[in-house]
């Protein structure tokens, strides 16, 4: 782009290299009432870009809140989403919790380190914002086959990235999901979901409201660093995308640790009206979000604005993305203590104007007008488009699946230990011990468990968080992927013991100008909303990444999903691993024929092929209500959720997690076999059929589980028995649990520690 | 016994020493700012780990240039109790209160992750209620703790018994596989030639709790506890 000032002619060229259509250019002329000058038009096309304004998600985001509006329960979403930077969902005893998911794929794509970093740092923006405390960071992340040298600079460079933010900020990373996949090829994904910690009556809203209150600049100066990072994470990726490497911001994690204890430090007292981070889009979505949500007018002077940089014009202030900077509203008359505790902090803290009567986002420079836009029309008013589906031609083939000319392994020792040395299913310890995961003494579980488990000091409760999303189901069936996307991250919340409470959603796709691609969308949005439904988990907000897009082709839809619960007495939790040698090994639910979108069928025949497997939410509820009154009696030894890789892994994991390296003997599936008649051992053993769980009960309360399961009409299955040092299924399957142990955590350790 | 928590910007670890110390071994403790000339009478001083002023320049180079720092150099040359964690024993180095410095880890890479370290020290404040050769269950969490002294400096750490901790295995065994950061002589924390100030890389504090998986760092600050009461 030529370099711009106040006096550059609009041209259609630069509307174009605006991404701004010509109905959208009229639309700007009929709001404002004349032609843009430059610094307007940049502000309506950062605004306007599908990052900032969704305007080709919204329709189908409005989906997630009509379906929240006919959840019972309601009174618990105290911040709806759309409405705030985070959802807020009510714990109980005067506490929240607000959390939010949110993608960095585009910058992660080009600058690994810096692109994940700042990843990082946005979303725990998002949170303290809010007024909340951050108490933990998780992440999902997808990469290219990992034997590729390229998926291994982006995978080590990612990690890095996280650790480097998240750590110095010391908030405990605690868990997340990982895959490797081919589609990711060159277009990774890199979701950051932060949970923070607020008193219910100290929410912050992001609103400017009462005329003549100051408005306040704090944090970092601004650069021109990240200048269009919006409008550049809503196009593909190309040979060219290293051309757009400025658009890529950089992360001072110091900074924002500041930041954070001086906003929380001002929320204690009374001079705070409202906070805004200024994050994508910088300052021109700052003020004008906050002057929207109040319905007021807001004015600034960008001459006052603390720079890193000269000579930087208006458009480069307003688009801007300097991370670790915030706006903040406060009570007029209060000047004083507030600058007396950004001060304290080192941090710069001016005023750059104020709220004022009308609507209108006023910007001067040096007392000169450099752009006037009613803030609705730029925040919340920008175009939005329904945009046309088609369902993939793809489908019809990839859905096919004819199981006679599947043949079974002879060994199934041989393909468990395949299964467990693949790096999607293999041990993630190489990255989270780059995570301080332990910081703030509240991690209960750990990494590697089915979900993360933190405490909150102070009282009984534990918040237990999970992400996840089998991306390969939602390509082979994007309805019946989202719903198990929703299903399995309540399963893993509630194989700890809590109870889902709420969902945050990050919903990567490719470019929706495709009608393929948007159908995958919809279809996916329709899906997880399903299952939102029958398990009564309202989606409190998130965030939609599209053109996720390589030269090789579109991502596999991945609608990441961040599930939170809760657990009232974190004394009930429940371990994912066996803990006793004698304890009685059950599986709960019920397997069918199931291999389509298996990694067994990937691994074992090379095939990414059938549809996966169906999700019958009744029983799905029930096997979770069945867990979660056995681990509210304290009835269970351990819980762990059966996914990809099936019942054989699921076991192996239950021993590879295990302290002692505890062995099991399975020698009774002859029950399962007889309840579905037909059923072949590879689906039996490493079939991926849905609401299932391996559950280790002490035997004095089996009876007492037993009864739960009819009670709950929840199949159970007595198979074995922990013990021993040897994974004992039938006799096809006999392997050391530390040999099992060695394949499981030195896969990755093997390809990225340096030699 | 009263206890003071320093508190520099970029510390993250202020409020977990200030939990196991209130909460868990029911110390009195106040937090003292940075900026802060005096310290309070205290007969503790924790130096928290974190990323003082991010770590920029050099581990703890810059927070040892802090304002309160002269007065925790005043109360450990009184002979008073000092103990610097992660970041905070970083810190003690950089000040000079304890020899040696920090190499980046050998994997080039930040680990947090449980350790086994063995008591090698049992005649000092921090140590007393331990047994000689005891091993311990305790975190780490740096990207730098890769502790690093010339010859003479590591023989008179010996020859005065200022080496406390070494990392092992949960027998007491030395050796490679055992040591995660690459640290010399598998140094996991020292004290002065007085002994009234120690530097650890471990995180005791975030071992102090069944909950948290291990509570075998609770005994340092007990033994602190018995020792100064």
């Amino acid at each position: 782009m030529p370099a711009l000032d106040s006096t550059t002619p609009i041209t259609p060229e630069l509307i174009v290299a605006h991404g701004i259509t010509p109905e959208e250019y009229q639309r700007i002329k009929d709001i404002l009432g004349h032609e843009p000058n430059i610094t307007e038009l940049g502000m309506f096309s950062v605004m306007w870009s599908e990052h900032c304004s969704y305007k080709n998600s919204k329709p189908i985001l409005k989906l997630f809140s009509k379906m929240n509006a006919a959840l019972p329960h309601q009174e618990n979403l105290l911040v709806k989403p759309g409405q705030e930077n985070a959802g807020i969902v009510d714990i109980g005893d005067g506490y929240a919790v607000c959390f939010k998911i949110e993608s960095h794929n585009h910058p992660s794509a080009i600058e690994p380190f810096q692109g994940a970093a700042t990843g990082v740092g946005g979303i725990l923006r998002d949170i303290f914002t809010m007024g909340a405390r951050p108490i933990l960071l998780m992440n999902s992340l997808r990469f290219g086959d990992l034997a590729q040298p390229v998926s291994q600079r982006l995978f080590r460079g990612v990690v890095a990235g996280i650790a480097h933010y998240g750590n110095c900020m010391g908030i405990p990373t605690v868990g997340g999901d990982i895959y490797f996949d081919g589609s990711y090829e060159g277009n990774p994904l890199v979701n950051a979901m932060a949970l923070g910690i607020i008193k219910k009556d100290e929410i912050v809203r992001g609103a400017a409201h009462g005329i003549g209150n100051p408005v306040y600049y704090v944090g970092a100066t601004t650069g021109r660093d990240g200048l269009g990072g919006a409008a550049f994470a809503s196009k593909e990726l190309s040979e060219q995308s290293h051309e757009d490497r400025p658009a890529v911001q950089v992360g001072d994690p110091f900074m924002e640790k500041l930041l954070m204890e001086a906003c929380l430090e001002l929320l204690k007292t009374d001079a705070l009206v409202g906070m805004q981070d200024m994050g994508a889009a910088g300052l021109t979505c700052a003020g004008c979000e906050t002057a929207s949500r109040a319905s007021t007018g807001v004015e600034i002077d960008l001459a006052r604005v603390p720079r890193r940089e000269t000579g930087m014009i208006p458009y480069e202030i307003l688009l801007s993305e300097s991370q670790e900077r915030m706006l903040v509203i406060v009570k007029k008359g209060k000047e004083k203590e507030v600058e007396a505790i950004f001060e304290k902090w080192d941090l710069h803290a001016v005023k750059i104007g104020e709220v004022t009567p009308g609507n209108k986002y006023r910007v001067l420079d040096a007392g000169k007008l450099a752009a006037e836009i009613p803030a609705k029309a730029l925040a919340d008013e920008g175009p939005v488009y329904t945009r046309e589906e088609e369902k993939p031609a793809y489908l019809e083939k990839a859905q096919q699946l004819d199981l006679r000319s599947i043949y079974e392994p002879k060994d199934f020792n041989l393909t468990l230990k395949r299964l467990l040395s693949h790096p999607s299913i293999a041990s993630k310890a190489w990255v989270w011990q780059q995570y301080d995961h332990m910081v703030r003494t509240d991690t209960v579980f750990y990494p590697g468990h089915d979900a993360a488990l933190i405490r909150i000091k102070g009282t009984q409760k534990g918040i237990a968080v999970a992400t996840d999303c089998n991306s390969l189901y939602v390509y082979l069936d994007p309805f019946e992927g989202g719903k198990i996307a929703v299903a399995e991250a309540a399963r893993n919340v509630v194989c700890s013991g809590a109870k889902p409470i709420g969902v945050t959603n990050c919903l990567n796709f490719g470019n929706p100008m495709k009608p393929e691609i948007f159908w995958q969308f919809h279809q996916a949005v329709a899906g997880m909303i399903e299952s939102c439904t029958a398990l009564e988990t309202p989606v409190t907000g998130g965030n939609v990444s599209f053109y996720n897009e390589s030269p090789q082709g579109a991502i596999y839809p991945t609608p990441t999903i961040g599930m939170v619960g809760l657990l009232d007495n974190i004394e009930k939790r429940v371990p994912s691993a066996f803990q006793n040698e004698g304890d009685i090994v059950f599986l709960a639910g019920e397997t069918f024929n199931e291999l389509g979108g298996s990694h067994y069928l990937m691994l074992e025949h090379g095939l990414k092929q059938g549809l996966p497997p169906r999700l019958d939410l009744k029983r799905e509820g029930s096997l979770q209500q069945f867990i979660l009154a056995a681990a509210d009696t304290r009835k269970l030894a351990s819980c762990h959720d059966l996914s990809e890789g099936g019942l054989a892994v699921a076991l192996a994991e239950c021993c590879i997690k295990s302290e002692e390296g505890l062995g099991a003997t399975i020698t009774d599936l002859e029950g399962i076999r007889k309840s579905q008649k037909g059923l072949r051992d590879d689906a039996l053993y490493f079939g991926e059929s849905q609401s299932r769980a391996i559950i280790s009960v002490k035997p004095e309360h089996c009876k007492d589980v037993r009864n739960l399961a009819q009670k709950q009409g929840t199949t159970l299955f007595e198979i074995g028995k922990v013990g021993g040092d040897t994974l004992i299924l039938e006799d096809r399957v006999r392997l050391l649990v530390w040999d099992a142990a060695n394949l499981f955590d030195r896969t990755i350790p093997n390809v990225m520690e340096r030699k | 016994m009263k206890a003071a928590v320093i508190v520099f910007p970029g510390s993250n670890c202020d409020t977990d020493c200030f939990h196991a110390l209130r909460d868990v071994v029911k110390v009195p403790v106040e937090y003292v700012w940075h900026k802060s000339q005096d310290l309070p009478k205290v007969d503790l001083v924790v130096i928290p780990g974190g990323f003082s002023y991010g770590d920029y320049l050099r581990t703890g180079a810059i927070a040892r240039f802090s304002p309160v720092m002269e007065s925790v150099i005043k109360h450990a040359n009184d002979g008073r109790a000092v103990i610097g964690i992660c970041n905070g024993f970083q810190i003690l180095l950089e000040s000079g209160l304890l020899p040696g410095a920090m190499l980046r880890n050998k994997t080039l890479e930040f680990i947090c992750k449980h350790t086994w370290i063995r008591t090698e020290e049992n005649l000092t404040i921090f140590t007393g209620q331990m047994e000689p050769g005891e091993t311990l269950c305790v975190p780490i969490a740096h990207g730098e703790g890769n502790y690093y002294c010339d010859d003479d400096t590591l023989k008179s750490l010996h020859d005065n018994s200022q080496v406390v901790f070494r990392y092992s295995s949960e027998e007491g065994k030395l050796g490679e596989e055992f040591n995660p950061n690459g640290s010399r002589d598998h140094i996991a924390g020292i004290v002065n030639k007085k002994k009234n100030v120690l530097g650890m890389m471990p995180h005791p504090e975030r071992s102090s709790e069944d909950i948290l998986g291990s509570s075998d760092g609770r005994k340092i600050f007990e033994s602190i506890l018995t020792a100064l009461e």
